[in-house]
């Protein structure tokens, strides 16, 4: 009897692990960014895309910037948040429109709302890479000297707007 | 209203399952005729179903509906047609219909021919069948739904991921599809033969041909999968122990095991437990590979919107579904008994250690695909294992399986004897030892690597051309009688076997032998790789249906006279701004001329790869091989036979009601 229930044993070892795994984030992938000076960048503006937008007219606020595209479908799932975010004032909201044509990306503002202060055009991702960008939606929180603070890649959630972003971007425009 | 038919029919097939499930199982139980013959019409409806369902979601693919979301993030406008329509099953919700389609398929397919088996063991096997679909539809309904609309609708579709864009995307995953899948019916065997306790020869007999045809499938689609990386990744690979390839490794490791394991139960009553454990091990790897793929415990960092609900879910079916079954194997599995005995040295001991051999592989590549997750769970760092583990690990494995494999069909059952065997051997040894030292001289360089290779490969070759003739000479008929007279099936082992070989010998001569250079190249420059001349045409650009591509061109000559041209494609991909290296390939017994394209460099010039394969095509026509032997065993007199009996019974039951 004893060995016939070895394979069982094995098995329900294994799932242990594996349950584990299933609550381990791949993605928690720690950016080398955090505490970092944010990467420059200086890009044409979605709304008008003679004048250009840099990180440097930002310094002296606290603010975030939202990698998004209008193909990414995670993005759509954090987009009400981020106009309900923007309809309070609180922070201001860059959003960077990631290897997107401009057409598309109009459309798509116009159809869920625009909770950008100003968006930008990163049209070939090149500005992504200095980033580390490893997907759309991601989302930065930059203090009033440049300073990424924190990343979060992955659409934002009520949760973590709850308990990350907004305590955090307190905390930094109280300094 | 096209899709919301097709979740509408999801949840009546799902309602069918739950009665499949049930019912007939309870029917067996307590002898209950009616419960039991409920089993083959419902069985049926699940089929017709499903397939509305998914013949539903192909619609609302092949008329670009972009309301539905799953065809939103996996097609395009511009997206040809016949990949719009392989895109049903290009990304996760689809591809778990595709899961469910394919085992309604094989349910269908075994109540079809299942005339042959008392009632309580079809009503069981249908039964299990029913329930493992119950779980698939479940998931689907919950946390998978394909037919989810998207309000208001995409203006167009993310596109189908570009490196699924390929004629490989139409077969390989239903092919894969049908040997994963496949193994649920040896499953179902397995477990209806514990509940009712009838392990015999006779359910080994029932389960070895659909074991055997689920194999076929699980190979050539795995060597279908193998093929597409090779001309698709554009680096001239065919494996990369990557997790998706382990997934779909694993069940053919046990699958392989499992079929010789049949073979020895129905020809000698042994290895039954053993055999049970194999069949419960091949389902449950397939399903542990949907899970791995699936959950996200091991996607990458670029897959998005793993949702945790979804691997929570899969992981309690498999502990349902596995674990369920392995607790019914600790508690029948004792009653069995051990069967015919047999010598130390006999064909079952030689069965029995490639078993174990193969059993052990098929673990060790689970632990190496599992072994990063293990180390993140301890919280000991995240790492991958990559080809060097697999690499050491198979060989001294596969080294005496494959030298097994040559003695296994030579010796005799019950009780062989060592003497004679090697007496019988000696010549196919030498010849094969002599091939292994001087060839790879001849060839240019030897290796011990190169040397072991091929002696395996020589060694499979040399025994089965012994076996062929002492089993050709024992008449003195004329030549085709004689081997018409052998069954098929024992000719089919012959030619898988020899598959074997040629895939063996495939590997060791493209391991050993294969060169490749990576150049800078302007237009009329000239490169030297393996005796050939590749001369660069330059680049054109061109306009494919969904993509921009510029299509580089080589002249290949060898002194002086032209060969061939090769021309290898940079896409991109303009939806998804994807680009994709289109290889160059001009495939040939003897040897592949590979040439990608690489970057654009300055001047005009282009970085181009080229490599030279000798013998690569061997591997996947050693593939072809396998499953061919597998469909010549399946073709064989004994399992038409029965078919024809059938047939006349019933004819005889309809004279004599008439």
């Amino acid at each position: 009897m004893k060995r016939f229930l070895l394979p069982l044993v094995i098995f329900l070892v294994m799932v242990g692990f594996l349950f584990i795994g299933l609550n381990l984030d791949p993605r928690e992938v720690p950016s080398p960014l955090v505490g970092k000076p944010a990467p420059q960048f200086s890009l044409p503006r979605l709304d008008n895309p003679e004048q250009v937008f840099s990180g440097k007219d930002m310094l002296g606020k606290v603010w975030l910037l939202n990698v998004w595209a209008s193909w990414c479908g995670a993005c759509k799932e954090e987009h009400p948040l981020l106009v309900s975010l923007a309809k309070t004032g609180f922070v201001p909201v860059v959003g960077m429109d990631y290897k997107d044509t401009r057409d598309e990306a109009l459309q798509w503002l116009a159809q869920g709302g625009n909770p950008y202060m100003t968006t930008i055009m990163d049209v070939d991702g090149r500005i992504g890479i200095n980033y580390g960008v490893y997907g759309v939606p991601e989302t930065y929180v930059i203090d009033k000297k440049g300073i990424i603070a924190y990343k979060k890649t992955g659409p934002i959630t009520m949760q973590s707007l709850r308990e990350v972003i907004v305590p955090l971007v307190k905390k930094l425009q109280a300094e | 209203m096209i899709p919301e038919i097709g979740h509408f029919s999801l949840i009546l097939a799902l309602l069918v399952a739950l009665a499949l499930g049930t019912f007939p199982i309870i029917g067996a139980a307590s002898g209950n005729a009616v419960w039991m013959g409920l089993a083959r019409p419902l069985a049926r409806t699940q089929f017709l179903l499903i397939a509305i369902a998914f013949a539903c979601l192909a619609y609302a693919f092949a008329s670009m509906d972009y309301s539905v979301a799953y065809v939103a993030t996996n097609s395009n406008s511009k997206l040809p047609i016949q990949f719009r329509i392989a895109a049903v099953w290009g990304g996760h919700e689809g591809s778990l219909l595709l899961w469910a389609m394919i085992l309604s398929i094989w349910t269908v397919a075994v109540s079809l021919f299942s005339k042959h088996l008392p009632d309580d063991m079809r009503a069981r096997i249908l039964g299990v069948m029913g329930l493992i679909s119950v779980g698939f539809l479940l998931f689907m309904l919950m946390v998978s739904n394909p037919f989810e609309r998207l309000i208001p609708a995409a203006l167009d579709g993310r596109d189908l991921n570009p490196l699924l864009q390929d004629p490989g995307m139409i077969f390989h995953p239903p092919m894969l599809y049908m040997g994963y899948v496949g193994f649920s019916v040896a499953f179902a065997f397995a477990i209806a033969a514990l509940l009712g306790g009838q392990l015999d020869a006779a359910w080994a007999r029932w389960s070895r041909p659909w074991t055997t045809m689920a194999w076929v499938f699980l190979t050539l689609g795995i060597m279908g999968g193998s093929n597409w990386a090779y001309y698709e990744l554009g680096w001239g690979g065919w494996w990369f122990w990557d997790a998706v390839e382990n997934a779909s490794f694993m069940p053919w490791l046990v699958g392989t095991a499992l079929i010789h394991s049949l073979a020895v139960t129905e020809k000698r009553g042994s290895f039954k437990a053993w055999t049970v454990l194999l069949a419960i091990c091949a389902f449950s790897l397939s399903l542990l590979g949907t899970f791995l793929v699936r959950s996200g415990v091991l996607t990458s960092v670029h897959a998005f919107a793993t949702d945790p609900r979804r691997g929570l879910f899969i992981l309690v079916f498999l502990v349902v579904v596995i674990g369920g079954s392995l607790a019914l194997f600790a508690w029948r599995a004792p009653t069995v008994g051990r069967g015919g005995k047999f010598a130390v040295v006999s064909r079952e001991s030689f069965l029995l250690a490639n078993n174990v051999l193969l059993a052990v592989a098929a673990f060790s590549v689970l632990l190496g695909t599992l072994y990063p997750l293990f180390l993140d769970a301890l919280g000991l760092g995240k790492i991958s294992v990559g080809p060097p583990y697999f690499d050491t690990v198979f060989v001294p494995l596969m080294t005496p399986a494959l030298f097994l494999m040559g003695i296994g069909p030579i010796a005799r059952w019950k009780n062989s004897s060592l003497p004679e065997l090697a007496m019988r051997l000696r010549w196919a040894f030498g010849v094969s030892v002599a091939t292994a030292l001087i060839l790879p001289v001849l060839l240019g360089h030897w290796t011990p690597m190169i040397g072991l290779g091929l002696f395996l490969a020589f060694w499979i070759f040399a025994t089965s051309a012994n076996l062929i003739y002492q089993r050709l000479s024992i008449t003195d008929q004329a030549l085709h009688h004689r081997v018409k007279a052998i069954p098929r099936s024992w000719w089919g082992m012959v030619i898988a076997h020899l598959g074997i070989a040629v895939f063996a010998l495939g590997v060791t001569i493209v391991k050993g032998f294969e060169s490749e250079i990576a150049v800078r190249m302007l237009p009329g420059e000239v490169a030297h790789l393996a005796g050939y001349d590749f001369t660069f045409k330059g680049v054109e650009e061109i306009q494919g249906p969904n993509y921009t591509a510029s299509r580089g061109q080589l002249l290949v000559t060898k002194n002086g006279a032209v060969r061939t041209t090769l021309s290898s494609e940079k896409r991109l991909y303009t939806v998804q701004n994807m680009p994709m290296t289109e290889a160059g390939i001009s495939p040939a017994i003897i040897h592949d001329l590979y040439a990608s394209l690489g970057e654009p460099l300055e001047d005009g010039a282009w970085s181009v790869r080229i490599y030279y394969k000798p013998m690569v095509e061997w591997i996947w026509f050693g593939c072809l091989m396998m499953g061919l032997g597998g469909l010549l065993a399946l073709s064989d007199k004994r399992y038409r036979m029965r078919k024809r009996l059938a047939k006349e019974a019933d004819l005889k039951l309809n004279e004599a009601l008439v």
